[in-house]
């Protein structure tokens, strides 16, 4: 993988993070909450930060990352949409409003499309059951969800 | 506090607020300062009020008239009508689907009917987000006459007496867990708890956490006080970001009013709460997971003994329990060991919240008393199935529960007689079925998700469930044997037997009680190659009858890969190969001209 120059303003916001957490070992997912929200992702680059700061190996940092469905190692689109795989949403469909998202923005689940701007993924119970099934894009969620409505969806973007 | 003539409270649960319930509030207030009624007039946010279906849900007090499917372009008439005029605006008032006549009181609704909301007491009634109301509701008392009127002892047979049982799923006494943790000599221990709640399609915690914070802040503090121990930790998943700040706010009043904190009530007893995130794992419900996570580790689980009680967080006893169970606690000391004692059955005392969803028609979250039938809360307090369709199972415990049918409907839940039928309690998710459900589908459902969360650390659930979900992908595919039936049930068997924690011991629960539940539909696609249910794509065709097709065009135009050809008023046609069999053209058509074979 190709290096990647993390900005020194979002590294030293890193550093103080890790100092706010009194370098403490056992404020690691904290810490990697907070490193998240900073880069949008957690790369080797960050993780290696990590792991100095807090002076544990980059290997425990790494298992820790890699275990925890929350935390992302790729980027994610501009427009992160999240397709509610929750069992309430699936009998109700979602299966379907995912492949759909799927098909035309011709990713698969975990992906961004090449110009950045939309990944797809899935997620489990956002708790709205009875607005099932359920899409998120971003901040904004949207509410029984069939598959010619994503076209539209999609739209609001573009 | 000033005094308001008329409240107004509007859900500000999750479900709500993605369907504009802000901006409810927002207009309301608005309407309320166009009218000039800022002192009359008091707009609430409150927690989740359950019925989810006809959100977002605005209550009027003190008549208790509720309007269901209101959207912010109502917020005026609702003012000017209903407080102005003082005139109810029926077209927001929930129909009976039954009667179809209007019911306003929510009181009068089958979907309230039956509830007995102890867990759910505050939920939908106060402000979440301001203690003085939960303190007006008795809130902080239980701790006050714990701390001042009894021992750890005392308090703790009140709990064991009111046969209070954990409502994340297992199920153990916990007045038990209490005792256990106390006898246990430790300058240090924690109070833990479980907010991680990963079971998709379960709400009930989040919904109390972001609903009535307060009451779990003071049931932990009285766990402290139990087991001599001032520290209390939540571990919450990151994805409930309303419930983190609500919490956040509570934390930070009820210290400032003396609750939390430093010898609370001056009676020498400290007790703070801190939170920690959870960061996706659906593993770290499971307590020794829970542990490693807080304790920035890999969430994953170890053998018992030791349980947390002796040597859980930094080695430290440690007391876990869910939300919902503390959620009941300060009921219990207001109220009483013989009050709880006296609602549900013999060995599964109270109630329980479940998180009603699926094919039903009332979605929502419900609190009931242990003893009532599936039948009573899927069509009396549920409504029923969807469209008129045929009850077909009901699901519950989410992936370690098993799907029950239609014989299981009259038997009384509790947690043992679900775990008789093959099933288990849970956390209280009850997904509802109907006949185009395949069964099948739905174990390779759950057993994806348990192969997505397996931590990995032993191997009968880190291998086991991975060639668990490879035989039902191949039944649904129609390439399986009969030989592969008596493979799955075997290995389902050995993995439930040999698995390290309650994942894996639970995980093929999907596959078996479907197998013994729908064997007829195993079979069919099996040995006939058919999804009787019509779910399975690569067991299905779809086809457009040519006697019924009037060539309306509305199937090709609604088709996302073009694969419908046919001209203005001539039967159309589908190319099988193109068709990515999504079934939108089924959905559309009015003429039922298309079906799958």
């Amino acid at each position: 993988m190709a290096e990647i120059k993390l900005a020194d303003s979002k590294v030293q916001e890193l550093k103080d993070v890790c100092k706010k957490f009194e370098y403490d070992k056992g404020e690691l997912i904290n810490v990697l909450h907070a490193a998240q929200v900073i880069f949008g992702y957690l790369p080797a680059e960050v993780q290696e930060i990590v792991a100095d700061e807090l002076k544990v190996n980059i290997a425990h940092v790494y298992g820790v990352v890699t275990f925890y469905s929350f935390f992302t190692m790729t980027p994610k689109g501009e427009h992160p949409v999240s397709v509610c795989m929750g069992t309430a949403c699936y009998v109700r469909g979602a299966e379907k409003v995912l492949d759909e998202f799927k098909r035309l923005l011709d990713v698969k689940v975990g992906e961004t499309t090449p110009d950045g701007k939309f990944s797809v993924s899935s997620l489990r119970c956002v708790g709205a059951c009875g607005l099932a099934p359920v899409v998120t894009v971003g901040e904004k969620v949207y509410g029984r969800v069939a598959p010619e409505d994503v076209k539209d969806i999609l739209s609001e973007y573009n | 506090m000033a005094h308001y003539k008329n409240h107004i409270l509007v859900c500000g649960g999750t479900g709500c607020r993605a369907s504009q319930g802000e901006e409810i509030v927002e207009n309301l207030k608005q309407a309320v300062a166009d009218n000039s009624l800022e002192n009359d007039i008091q707009v609430v946010r409150t927690g989740c009020f359950g019925f989810c279906e006809k959100g977002p849900i605005v209550k009027m007090i003190p008549d208790n008239t509720f309007y269901v499917s209101v959207t912010p372009e109502d917020a005026g008439e609702i003012i000017s009508e209903h407080c102005v005029k003082g005139r109810k605006v029926e077209r927001m008032l929930f129909t009976d689907p039954e009667t179809k006549e209007h019911v306003s009181d929510s009181k009068d609704m089958g979907f309230y009917k039956k509830q007995i909301r102890i867990a759910l007491r505050n939920c939908g009634f106060i402000n979440p987000e301001n203690i003085d109301e939960y303190v007006a509701r008795d809130g902080y008392g239980a701790l006050g006459k714990v701390l001042t009127e009894m021992t750890p002892e005392e308090a703790i047979k009140i709990i064991k007496d009111s046969g209070l049982r954990g409502r994340g799923g297992g199920g153990f006494p916990t007045g038990l867990k209490w005792e256990i943790t106390n006898q246990v000599e430790n300058d240090e221990k924690y109070v833990v708890c479980n907010a991680d709640e990963g079971d998709p399609g379960a709400f009930m915690d989040r919904s109390i956490l972001e609903g009535d914070p307060h009451s779990v802040l003071e049931a932990m503090a009285i766990c402290g006080y139990c087991i001599g121990g001032s520290n209390g930790l939540i571990y919450i998943r990151a994805e409930y970001p309303l419930a983190i700040d609500r919490l956040k706010i509570a934390i930070e009043q009820a210290r400032e009013l003396g609750v939390l904190g430093k010898d609370i009530f001056g009676t020498g007893f400290d007790f703070d709460v801190e939170l920690r995130y959870g960061a996706g794992a659906f593993v770290c419900g499971e307590e020794t997971s829970l542990i490693h996570s807080m304790e920035g580790l890999r969430g994953e689980p170890t053998v018992k003994p030791p349980f947390p009680s002796v040597s859980g967080y930094k080695g430290k006893p440690t007391n876990v329990n869910n939300v919902e169970t503390f959620a009941n606690i300060p009921v219990i000391i207001n109220e009483g060991a013989e009050y709880f004692a006296s609602i549900g059955t013999e060995k599964s005392k109270g109630t329980k919240v479940f998180a009603l969803a699926g094919k039903i028609n009332n979605v929502g979250l419900i609190e009931v008393p242990m003893g009532i039938t599936l039948r009573e809360v899927i069509f009396d307090i549920g409504g029923g199935i969807k469209d008129g369709k045929k009850f077909k199972s009901v699901q519950t415990g989410g992936p370690s529960g098993g799907c029950l049918t239609e014989k299981h409907l009259d038997i009384p839940i509790d947690y043992d007689n679900l775990l008789a039928c093959g099933s288990m309690m849970g956390s209280g998710g009850m997904i509802v079925m109907d006949e185009d459900d395949c069964m099948v589908s739905v174990a390779k459902f759950y057993l994806d998700f348990t192969v997505e969360e397996s931590c990995g650390k032993c191997a009968p659930c880190r291998v086991g469930n991975k060639r668990l979900y490879e035989i039902l992908d191949k039944i649904t595919q129609g390439k399986a044997t009969e030989e592969d039936l008596g493979i799955l049930r075997n290995l389902g068997n050995v993995i439930k037997d040999t698995s390290l924690c309650g994942l894996g011991q639970t995980s093929p629960n999907p596959v078996l009680s479907t197998m013994d539940n729908f064997k007829d539909e195993y079979m069919a696609h099996v040995k006939d190659g058919k999804c009787p249910a019509g779910q399975c794509k690569d067991l299905m065709e779809y086809v457009i009858s040519e006697e019924t097709c009037v060539g309306c065009t509305l199937c090709s135009r609604v088709c996302p890969v073009d694969a419908i050809a046919g001209d203005k008023k001539q039967p159309h046609v589908i190319d099988t190969v193109a068709c990515i069999k999504c079934g939108a053209c089924m959905d559309k058509c009015k003429f039922n001209a298309i079906s799958i074979q």
